[in-house]
Parts: structure tokens; C-alpha cells; sequence
């Protein structure tokens, strides 16, 4: 789904010049990527479970750019599309991970306590803390190309294992076709739901599909720790609170994450990982990691100030708008969040936000007072 | 580099992920062994039809209706000869429960084989969509011989336009919903190469979407030419936006009265209009370009796609038979706010909508007011019911206009008893 395998067969008939995409008014990284020869060598693939290299690109196709962030233009269908595909998904990988070589090998640190610092940032300028990944379970295909069947056995097996956790991290499933209208928008008010599928992204890729089947929100009982069902990934697990100690947040978002995987082994299965790619989710962007660790951070002066770009660009941190990716900016609050995913472990991208924001909201300061911030300006990290 | 998935499962853990994901409704199960990867067959034997019928209980289209898990589980794994499939075909009302204003048919066709593979799902839709018709057992009449139209010329005052449309398909390439990117630029160049032998009258240009700015476009829609970027859900989750712009675009004549659009939600949509009264005029325009059209692509080893029971087939089940919508843009203040006025439409046979077309809503006093039916009548009869329908709305109006009451017709006969 939506056309996989068997479509494709009728496909080949046509010469692959005939079928190749019009991508030049695109621009992401499928598109700088993608030539006539690969798409050649690749259009008669599929993995077993019927992905195609049309299934892979659509999203590119129909997409030519994103206003704000630059995109990369393609999905995987399941597990074995970044293997099967490899010969066009490596050099976008290393495109968008800053070089990452398909020989590479990626880390995992789960462990909280190698974090330094983090629970003092200023509350004054630091609105929320938020970290979130992603997990994808093995043997299921992923939200592009999963039947409704394969949907619903990923929410059944999810809900089932977070229904047994307990603590602080005790809650409730929230299926989202049960939910009215209005506690649905709440949630996303919130910040805590995302959002109805309106996403261009999301709705030419077929993630969209049976909308609201299969989809819901967990999320313990203070609302700090919480879990997507079948968004655009099988599981998006974020941990968030308002105020800037972000060590707290980080420490319950290990925890949490631990635990869940050790549910999901006792049922005998598992996460999608490999020592090179790391977690394995439907975008490439969210390889490795899967982590965003962001803060929602009140910077009017410094966001207006010339060298702004250059400085998150050293300290490897990108801006969105408060509403999530498609959004921008407004009144001078930005998520600020690391821009990296893949090449570096959970505690190392925590780790420069920590440090990031402080530093970006030790230049508000200065700025607050009418001083320069030149001496305060970062190495490239 | 080399993935190794080996992740090898006892007996005792498999009965017990099974257990506890419950029996009954599904077996999701996790089987892997040291080198077998689930294959989409397997995959698909792991899920009965049961677990993947859709959850349709908020749903109000034809689809929502006819589907039964036995229809489901009969013709879930049945591929047409271009190998497209029933959730392919219901996706679109899956995606979308109901629109607002008009009753969704809620599946479409990606080839013309289709409405044979899955007839047991789409003869039922047809049934319900089209007052009562039968495919097995009934015939479509064609008729587009506009010498026929009486009274065709509508009071000025109160018609701002008149149009009618049409759709084609041509046989051998899959639709809308289905093609690939070669088929859709096939599609373009059999009609493009075709419309370029159209004189007199009828002679124009094409103009590739691709090719046009964002400020011609936008020209063309404000003046009622241009289908618009595709946004309507009913269209990108019948996956009908792909690859947009590419293989789309619009050729017309150099008066701009009439028009071919190019694989929008069917292969080609025909149109001629123009502002003022004259449906006459309008309809016998349409015929002798259609006509024309027909033969040329005939000329080429091509032809449409058409059979008797059917009609011209189409993308949308709703769009079989004539394939015809004819519309006119009317002044209708007083009426409109009647509270007969939606029975007067039903009896008639006549539906409104909003005078940016389908998706939207009615501004002011002025109306599209438009045949309902498509199936089981002519083009001239139905012409003439639209016609004989909007003289008898005018009429209403005038009346209104000088405090005389007005009266509800009686219905038009259906097929439906």
C-alpha cells in the first residue's frame, strides 16, 4: 500500500525514462539524490513485503519543498527498505547526517546519568522541556505501507505493554477514534496530541490512511510522560514539563524508555535497530536516535539578531515555531532543539541542547541590557 | 554491510504473544526464523479479511453502505488486470466518513476493469447512487443530438452562465487513481495530439500546468476554467494528486468556450460554456466537439472507454452513464430563501451547489443549479430536464417577485420504486 509491489510489475512495461519524475522545480533531498541511472537500477526492487521505489519517493514527488525546513523527500515502508534501497537511501543519509558513511557505526547511551547538568535553565526564558523519539516494532511494516490489521495489532501490543507500567509512569490509553472533537483539540492545545494528518508529508507518503483507525495517545497520569500510537511512526515516546530542567526530563524519558523495551521483549519481540542505522524509523531524518530534545525558549532579541543563524548552526541546534515543524514563530518564543539524530547518542544531543539554550539565553541577556555578544560567540561543535 | 534479523522464537513465546494478544480477532504474530523474512503473502495469510475490514460505524457514503465483511473477505485479495485492488478502490471513503454538503460515493475505479472485478461492491454503489439502477439488467441510452433541446434559451436576468461537462476515458490506460507517471503523460499526448486537429470554431491551444505561473493559473480558476490544485480530501486519498503538476493541463479554444481539462479526476473533462442563457447553444457545441473529438483519436487507434450497461466509463461511479453535469450560474434571491425551495430541487431532479463547484458553499443569492442524474438517461433528456427545470425556478422567482404564490411539482419518475 498504497500501490507496492504488484502495481510496479505493470510499471516496468514502460521504459524507465517514460516513468522517471519531472524534479525540477523540487527541492529536498530525494530530489538532489535521485538520477535517472539509480532510478533505473531500482524500479524493479521491492522488499519482501512489496515496498517499491515509487512507494519510497512519492512523498518527494509530490512535495517539491518545505517553506521552513529542507525535507528529505522519501520514506521506508519497513525494515528491509533501507537495505533493499541502499544504493539511493546511504548518500541521502549521509546528506542529511552530516557525512554519516554507510560504513559507520552508531552508539546508543540510554543512561541519564551521564548528563551534565541541565536542571538549571532559566525559567524566566525556558517556557518547557520536551524530548521525544521514536520506536518502530519489528516484524510490523511501518506507517506508509502497514494494512489496517498490522496497524491495529502495533496499537493492541503498545497499549498492552505501557497498561503494565507503573509509578509515576502509571496511565491510560486514549484511542483516538473514541475522543470528541474537543478534548481532541485540548490535547493538541496542549501541545501534547498531534495534530489531524494535514501534513502534505504526511498525506502523500499514505500515512494517512483509515485516519483515525489504529491511532491514539497514552500518557501517564500528570501528563509528563506520553506515547503516540501510529502517527508517523509505530511509537513516538516524548517526555515533557513546563520550566527548564531538562534533566528531569531526560532522566523519566530513559527510565521510561527502558522499561518499555523490556516489556516489549518479555512479549518476545522488539525494536527496530541495527549497529549501523541505530533505531530504525519511517523517515530517514529520525535515524539513530530518533531524539529531538528541544526547549520552548523566549528569545525576541537574539532571534532578531544577525548572527542568530550562524550561532545555532554552531552549536548544531535548528528553530522551529511553537506549534511543531510545519509552524512559524511567533512573538519571539522558538523551539530551539538539536538539529542532529544520527551519529551521536541520546546523551550527547541532550547534552548540546543543555548547553545550547544556555548559552543562547545567556546572549538575550546581553542583548536584554544593549551589550554585545561577540565574545560569548561559540566554536562550531 | 550486512542486517541479520535472527531473532528466533521458542514455541513457548509464540503461545505466548498469541495468548496474550487474544484469539479471535486476528492473529498478529511475529514469525521469523533464521532467514525468513515475512514475504507480502504471508503477511497478507496472517491477516484474515476480518482484521483489516475497516471500522465504517461514523461513515455516511454509498461505500460505507453496501460493504459487508462478505463482500470484504471475498474480493480483498482479487486484483484487476493492472493488478489494483478493493482497498485501493474504498480508500478515498475510508478517509473520508462524509462531506458536508453532498452524499460521497466513497470508492473509486483505477481502471475500467474494475467495475467487473468488484462488481459486487460497485453494483450495489451504482444502485444506491443512481436511483435504482441496475448494471446486469439495464441499458444506457446516448444521445447527443442537441437539435432536440426546446426552450433552451434561459431569461437573461436571472442566468449569469451556462455550461455543460462531460468526462472521457481512453481505453487501455489505467485511471486517475492508478496510473503511473507514464500512463498519465500517455493519456496527455494521445488528447493533446488529438484536440490538435479540432478547426473552425472549436480550434485552440493546450497549456501544461507545469508550464503556467502561479498567476495564470489562478486567472484561469477565478474565470471558472481551471479544476483547482488539488486540496479536496475526496482527491489526494484516491490518490489522484500524485505527481502534481505533472502530465495536467488545460486546452481550450480561443473564444474560451470550450474546454478540455487533462488528467484531473479523470482522464479528460470536456466542457463548453459561456456567460449568459444560451444552453442551446452551449449543448450543441458540446456534441459537435465531443464528436469530433471522438473521431480523431478513433483516427489515432483509440477509443473510449464505454460499454451498454455503464455508459462512458469514468473514475467515479457517480460519473457514469452521460457523464453529465449541466449547470447553469442563477440569480435566485427570493427562492433560495423558500423553505420549498430544497423540495422543488428534489422533484425536479436538480441539485445546488456553491458557485466555486462542488466544494463549496453558496455565496449570496446566486446558485449553481445542476442535473442530478447521470445513469439510465440521456444526454438530451437529461439536458432537457435541466432546462425544463431552471425555466420552472425562473418562473418560481418572477412569481415570488410579485407576491403570487408558487407550487412543488410533482417528482419525476425514477427507476427506484
Amino acid at each position: 500500500m498504497p500501490f507496492g509491489n504488484t502495481h510496479n510489475v505493470l510499471k516496468l512495461k514502460y521504459a524507465s525514462s517514460e516513468e522517471y519524475p519531472d524534479l525540477s522545480q523540487h527541492n529536498n533531498h530525494m530530489a538532489k539524490i535521485l538520477t535517472p541511472a539509480i532510478y533505473e537500477r531500482l524500479r524493479s526492487k521491492q522488499t519482501p513485503s512489496g515496498f517499491t521505489l515509487d512507494d519510497v519517493i512519492q512523498t518527494g514527488i509530490d512535495n517539491p519543498g518545505h517553506p521552513f525546513i529542507m525535507t528529505v523527500g522519501c520514506v521506508a515502508g519497513d525494515e528491509e527498505t533501507y537495505e533493499v534501497f541502499k544504493e539511493l537511501l546511504d548518500p541521502i543519509i549521509e546528506d542529511r547526517h552530516g557525512g554519516y558513511k554507510p560504513t559507520d557505526k552508531h552508539k546508543t547511551d540510554l543512561n541519564p546519568d551521564n548528563l551534565k547538568g541541565g536542571d538549571d535553565l532559566d525559567p524566566n526564558y525556558v517556557i518547557s522541556s520536551r524530548v521525544r523519539t521514536g520506536r518502530s516494532i519489528r516484524g510490523f511494516c511501518l506507517p506508509p505501507h502497514c494494512s489496517r490489521g498490522e496497524r491495529r495489532g502495533v496499537e493492541k501490543m503498545s497499549v498492552e505493554a505501557l497498561d503494565s507500567l507503573s509509578g509515576d509512569l502509571k496511565g491510560k490509553y486514549y484511542a483516538l477514534k473514541n475522543m470528541t472533537d474537543a478534548e481532541q483539540q485540548q490535547l493538541i492545545d496542549d501541545h501534547f496530541l498531534f495534530d489531524k494528518p494535514v501534513s502534505p508529508l504526511l498525506l502523500a507518503s499514505g500515512m494517512a490512511r483509515d485516519w483515525p483507525d489504529g491511532r491514539g495517545i497514552w500518557h501517564n497520569d500528570t501528563k509528563t510522560f506520553l506515547v503516540w500510537v501510529n502517527e508517523e511512526d509505530h511509537l513516538r515516546v516524548i517526555s515533557m514539563q513546563k520550566g527548564g530542567n531538562m534533566k528531569e526530563v531526560f532522566n523519566r524519558f530513559c527510565t521510561g524508555l527502558t522499561k518499555i523495551e523490556t516489556l516489549f521483549k518479555d512479549k518476545g519481540t522488539s525494536f527496530m535497530w541495527n549497529e549501523h542505522l541505530g533505531y530504525v524509523l519511517t523517515c530517514p531524518s529520525n535515524l539513530g536516535t530518533g531524539l529531538r530534545a528541544g526547549v520552548h525558549v523566549k528569545i525576541p532579541n537574539m532571534s532578531k539578531h544577525a548572527k542568530f543563524e550562524e550561532v545555532l548552526k554552531r552549536l548544531r541546534l535548528q528553530k522551529r515555531g511553537t506549534g511543531g515543524v510545519d509552524t512559524a514563530a511567533v512573538g519571539g518564543t522558538f523551539d530551539i532543539s538539536n538539529a542532529d539524530r544520527l551519529g551521536f547518542s541520546e546523551v550527547e544531543l541532550v547534552q548540546m541542547v543543555v548547553d545550547g539554550v544556555k548559552l543562547l539565553v545567556e546572549m538575550e541577556k546581553k542583548l536584554e541590557k544593549g551589550q554585545s555578544i561577540d565574545d560569548l560567540m561559540p566554536a562550531q561543535k | 554491510m550486512a542486517f541479520s534479523f535472527t531473532r528466533m522464537m521458542s514455541s513457548r513465546n509464540t503461545a505466548t504473544l498469541l495468548a496474550s494478544l487474544g484469539a479471535g480477532t486476528m492473529a498478529t504474530c511475529y514469525l521469523m526464523t533464521d532467514s525468513n523474512i515475512l514475504s507480502a503473502e504471508e503477511r497478507r495469510k496472517l491477516y484474515p479479511p476480518s482484521a483489516d475490514f475497516p471500522d465504517l460505524r461514523r461513515h455516511n457514503n454509498c461505500m460505507a453502505h453496501a460493504l459487508t465483511p462478505a463482500i470484504y473477505g471475498k474480493l480483498r485479495d482479487q486484483v484487476t488486470p493492472n493488478n489494483w485492488t478493493l482497498d485501493q478502490c474504498i480508500q478515498t471513503g475510508v478517509d473520508n466518513p462524509g462531506h458536508p454538503f453532498i452524499k460521497t460515493v466513497g470508492m473509486v475505479a483505477g481502471d475500467e476493469e474494475s467495475y467487473k472485478v468488484f462488481a459486487d461492491l460497485f453494483d450495489p454503489v451504482i444502485k444506491d447512487r443512481h436511483n435504482g439502477y441496475d448494471p446486469k439488467t439495464m441499458k444506457h441510452p446516448t444521445d447527443l443530438d442537441a437539435s432536440k433541446i426546446t426552450n433552451g434559451v434561459f431569461d437573461e436576468k436571472y442566468v449569469l452562465s451556462s455550461r455543460v461537462r462531460t468526462g472521457r476515458s481512453i481505453r487501455g490506460l489505467s485511471l486517475p487513481p492508478c496510473c503511473s507517471r507514464s500512463e498519465r503523460r500517455e493519456v496527455e499526448r494521445v488528447t493533446v495530439q488529438a484536440l490538435a486537429g479540432l478547426k473552425g470554431d472549436l480550434a485552440g491551444h493546450y497549456y501544461s500546468l507545469g508550464d503556467m505561473t502561479e498567476k495564470e493559473q489562478q486567472q484561469l480558476i477565478d474565470d471558472h476554467f481551471l479544476f483547482d490544485k488539488p486540496v479536496s480530501p475526496l482527491l489526494t486519498c484516491a490518490f489522484m494528486a500524485r505527481d502534481w503538476p505533472d502530465g495536467r493541463g488545460l486546452w481550450h479554444n480561443n473564444e474560451k468556450t470550450f474546454l478540455i481539462w487533462v488528467n484531473e479526476e479523470d482522464h479528460t473533462r470536456v466542457i463548453s460554456m459561456e456567460k449568459g442563457g444560451n444552453m442551446k447553444r452551449v449543448f450543441e457545441r458540446f456534441c459537435r466537439g465531443l464528436q469530433q473529438v471522438e473521431k480523431l483519436i478513433q483516427e489515432r487507434g483509440w477509443e473510449f472507454m464505454w460499454n451498454e450497461h455503464l455508459g462512458y466509463i469514468l473514475t467515479c461511479p457517480s460519473n457514469l452513464g452521460t457523464g453529465l453535469r449541466a449547470g447553469v450560474h442563477v440569480r435566485l434571491a427570493k427562492l433560495s430563501k423558500d423553505p420549498r425551495f430544497g423540495k422543488i430541487l428534489d422533484n425536479m431532479r436538480l441539485q445546488k451547489r456553491g458557485t466555486g463547484g462542488v466544494d463549496t458553499a453558496t455565496t449570496g443569492d446566486t446558485f449553481d443549479i445542476s442535473n442530478n442524474d447521470r445513469l439510465g438517461k440521456s444526454e438530451v433528456e437529461l439536458v432537457q430536464l435541466l432546462v425544463d427545470g431552471v425555466n420552472y425556478l425562473i418562473d418560481c422567482e418572477k412569481r415570488l417577485e410579485r407576491g403570487q404564490d408558487i407550487k412543488i411539482p410533482a417528482p419525476i419518475a425514477q427507476f427506484r420504486k
